[in-house]
């Protein structure tokens, strides 16, 4: 095809087409792709999460569960998970809201409601520090307020709140457990006339902020008192301490009043607020008598540990205050681009906002604010309460902190630890300086995060946990849905360092983390059977009987290792209703029983040593029908088991139960 | 031109023939949540890849969604392509050492035009923004690059050729080749 020589051609082709073919790299390619993300797990990491096995974790971390309604209980540094403690959320794994007892928890005014969305967690202080008795949390969908006892991780009561919806920014808590608070983030039309049209949000809606007041002994729960507020969203707020004792911030986004795209229209102006509540003056206005009680209906659900029973209680009223005619008790404090956290430092003078669209972050003074108070340093009113003057309450501001700050907590050494959602990371910096010290990334996408202590007076360091938003490709893969999790980082030294990654149950929202031994020594082993007053309890096989109330059948049953009393139950018909009264007669650590029946449509329980639960039963047919124990207590666990025979409406055969006992093997006679 | 030139330009012509099954420029992001990266390949007549996500992560800051109708080029690219192929074919038939040497300034007029364009559509999307975007960062535009990597809030942005793109340049390399062998032949003659 070619005819002559084409060597000295093709030579000189090719060593031409080099020379451009190298110039071009040198020029083009070598301008190329960045690094991917770098492995950020250094040292010794390992060592300082590994609990030998046997021992115990250092902290507990008590975590939001989020949309499973539910608390999770992890140690820390280990990150192992111990508990689903249910709070909100029906749990079948022991019969919470199953239960006949746990059923009144979860009524509302609106009935039962068996879900509900924890997003954060408060522990319970004195003169600002963990005293170890009490875990709050939220129910942000129908909104309430959960107390646990930390003696024996359980819910002891849940108080619902009226005139609101959306309780996010709650449950923190004052120095003194004095209250905790619920702020709404939906703001309604309220009182007579709520039938408006959604467009007349400014002129119809508003929001409340409930203080929820702690009795000191029995820790139970009463709304002291709700503030009416303008119509927008409150996101999260703290307390103050220390010098800033007797007030509350709250950050607010959303003045822009929109009622639709927010994402969009709560996003158009530069600042919104942080809004002052100094909660000793409106305790002033209450003893004046200034408050004016509105009706309204809401459930008050307590859990008694004798009963072992809850009670749901129907309340009609509520005390209300308004600040824009109760003056000098709320100021608003403008605060850049929508903030979400807001958060007091261990000192009580800096009060830190969080824009989660701003570009940097902004810390007041509490100092400050009180001069702009008394030298009355405002920019005007929004709905009748004043604005301070931004630059008067301002101590200074975290520039180029990092992309989407979102929440901030503190060591004991003036620092702060900010997480940036967009830029993934948490943030070191000096709260007094302003300086930025250091910053690691988070994988990904943080949201809260905790220092064991972090929001008291007395942070107890060590660690930050992230609480992340995105897992991605961290674990294994589950399908479209995966794990959540969280990251433990050392803080001791002056470099953050990535320690651990762990999953956790639920969707972690905020969580708390205290000293283990604030907590271990008062943990109830097991509930003393003489304190049992449940009236279905049967303290000994003795006690253990059916009776029946019309169509209701009351089985008092006893569970203790291998079998149930009584295990043959006959004369049930069916239309009957059928209640098993388990007392566990158990006084040993760690044995619990479980009871299950075939068919029953609701689940199992769990009943605690010394404890009575109620597992309610209708049978759907004629037969002879099962029921065992679901916790595995003994070597002949497979053998605590028994039959409840169900026959027809009308028919003849006598009640009667037994455990034990031998009747003809042929006929069923005796 | 040399009968080796002559080759090397039907070649060079018939390399572009693959701009029409492969893809000629890629745009990638990483950001802290998107380790993997997105991508975004620009073929001749359409987009693929992570367009939707790349859009709806864009609209917080402002930006436009990217649809392949927003690219009127889209419509006459496969033309010019296809009148580039035909002209270097011709060059190769008719075997004239002008020839050659005008199907490079083709070739570079070509690639040019295109960074031009592209440079300008990047430009419009990254400044003409939303005023009513939720997140407003005073003095920031979101061009993307042109060629290499920019660093655009969270995100790290590459741009650059793709299979198509490079097979393109290797077609403008041969061809400068050609042009260096033939100039130096001819002056050789001269």
């Amino acid at each position: 095809m070619i005819p002559f020589n084409n060597r000295p051609y093709m030579k000189m082709f090719m060593k031409v087409l080099a020379v451009i073919s190298v110039a071009f790299t040198i020029v083009v390619v070598d301008s190329c792709k960045p690094k991917g993300p770098q492995e950020a797990v250094t040292g010794n990491a390992a060592a300082k999460v590994y609990v030998a096995p046997g021992k115990y974790d250092e902290f507990y971390n008590i975590v939001s569960g989020g949309f499973n309604g539910q608390m999770g209980i992890y140690g820390l540094p280990s990150g192992r998970l111990f508990r689903i403690l249910p709070v909100f959320s029906q749990f079948p794994e022991n019969g919470w809201g199953f239960s006949e007892e746990t059923k009144p928890m979860l009524n509302t005014s609106h009935g039962f409601v068996p879900w509900d969305d924890l997003h954060h967690i408060a522990l319970s202080v004195t003169n600002g520090v963990h005293d170890g008795r009490w875990a709050f949390g939220n129910a942000n969908n129908t909104p309430r307020v959960a107390r646990v006892s930390l003696k024996t991780f359980t819910t002891q009561e849940i108080l619902e709140l009226p005139n609101s919806s959306g309780n996010h920014s709650s449950p923190f808590i004052t120095e003194n457990s004095e209250y905790i608070v619920a702020g709404t983030r939906f703001s309604t039309p309220m009182g007579d006339k709520t039938d408006v049209p959604i467009s007349s949000y400014k002129k119809n809606f508003r929001g409340t902020v409930s203080f929820i007041s702690i009795d000191k002994e029995s820790g139970n729960m009463k709304i002291a008192f709700q503030l009416l507020t303008p119509g927008f969203n409150f996101d999260l707020s703290r307390a103050g301490k220390g010098p800033s004792h007797g007030w509350f911030f709250f950050s607010c986004y959303n003045t822009e009043q929109a009622y639709t795209l927010l994402e969009v229209n709560a996003s158009q102006k530069d600042k919104d607020y942080i809004m002052a509540v100094n909660w000793k003056k409106a305790e002033e206005y209450l003893a004046q008598g200034k408050g004016k009680k509105v009706k309204a209906k809401y459930a008050h659900n307590t859990f008694d540990e004798k009963t072992h029973m809850a009670t749901s209680t129907i309340m009609d009223e509520v005390m209300t205050l308004d600040p824009s005619e109760l003056k000098d008790m709320v100021y608003f404090i403008p605060c850049p681009k929508s903030p979400h956290g807001c958060d007091t430092d261990p000192s009580g003078e800096y009060i830190v906002g969080s824009g989660k669209l701003a570009a940097l972050v902004p810390v007041f003074s509490f100092t400050k604010i009180q001069q702009a108070i008394a030298n009355k340093d405002f920019e005007g009113e929004f709905a009748g309460i004043p604005v301070i003057k931004y630059e008067s309450a301002l101590h200074g501001e975290v520039k180029k902190p990092g992309l989407g700050p979102l929440h901030t907590e503190f060591d004991a050494n003036g620092n702060a630890y900010t997480s940036f959602f967009v830029s993934s990371e948490i943030v070191k910096w000096n709260v007094k300086t302003l300086q930025v010290l250091d910053r690691v990334p988070t994988y990904y996408s943080i949201g809260h995060l905790c220092v064991p202590g972090g929001p008291t007076a007395k942070p107890w360091g060590k660690y930050v946990i992230a609480y992340n938003k995105i897992t991605k490709d961290r674990y294994l893969p589950t399908g479209p849905e995966l794990t959540q999790s969280a990251q433990l980082y050392d803080i001791s030294g002056d470099k953050m360092q990535l320690l651990l990654d762990f999953p956790t149950t639920g969707e972690p929202h905020y969580g708390e983390a205290i000293p283990a031994s604030l907590i271990t020594p008062n943990s109830v082993k097991f509930y003393r059977i003489e304190d049992n007053a449940n009236p279905y309890v049967a303290k000994g096989e003795k006690e253990a009987k059916v009776e029946r109330k019309g169509n209701q059948i009351h089985v008092y049953l006893t569970a203790i290792r291998s079998h149930f009393t009584p295990d043959n139950i006959e004369g049930v018909m069916l239309g009957d209703e059928v209640y098993f009264h388990v007392t566990n007669l158990e006084q040993d650590w760690d044995i619990p029983h479980g009871l299950a029946v075939k068919g029953a449509l609701n689940a199992e329980i769990l009943i605690m040593p010394g404890e009575t639960q109620t597992l309610k039963w209708k049978p759907d047919a004629v037969g002879v029908f099962p029921f065992y124990c679901t916790d595995f207590c003994s070597a002949l666990h497979q053998e605590m088991q028994g039959y409840i025979r169900v026959s027809a409406p009308g028919s003849k055969v006598p009640l009667k139960f037994s455990t034990g006992k031998i009747e003809d093997e042929g006929t069923g006679a005796k | 031109m040399h009968p080796v030139s002559r080759l090397l330009v039907a070649v060079a012509a018939l390399m572009l023939v693959s701009a029409y099954f492969v893809p000629l420029w890629q745009i990638q992001m990483w950001a802290p949540q998107y380790p993997e990266g997105l991508e975004m390949k620009i073929w001749i007549n359409t987009l693929s890849g992570d367009v939707k996500i790349i859009s709806a992560l864009n609209h917080y800051i402002g930006m436009r969604h990217i649809e392949v109708g927003m690219f009127p080029e889209f419509n006459y690219m496969i033309y010019i392509v296809g009148f580039i192929i035909a002209f270097g074919l011709l060059t190769a038939l008719v075997n004239r050492r002008f020839m050659a040497y005008a199907f490079f300034v083709l070739l570079m007029a070509a690639a040019i035009g295109a960074l031009v364009d592209f440079y300008m559509w990047g430009y419009d999307y990254g400044h003409n923004l939303n005023p009513d975007a939720p997140i407003k960062i005073e003095g920031m535009a979101y061009q993307p690059p042109l060629i290499g990597t920019k660093v655009l809030l969270n995100f790290t942005a590459f741009s650059g050729p793709d299979i198509g793109g490079w097979i393109f340049i290797s077609s403008g390399l041969i061809m400068m080749a050609v042009v260096v062998m033939e100039w130096r032949r001819a002056r050789k003659t001269a």
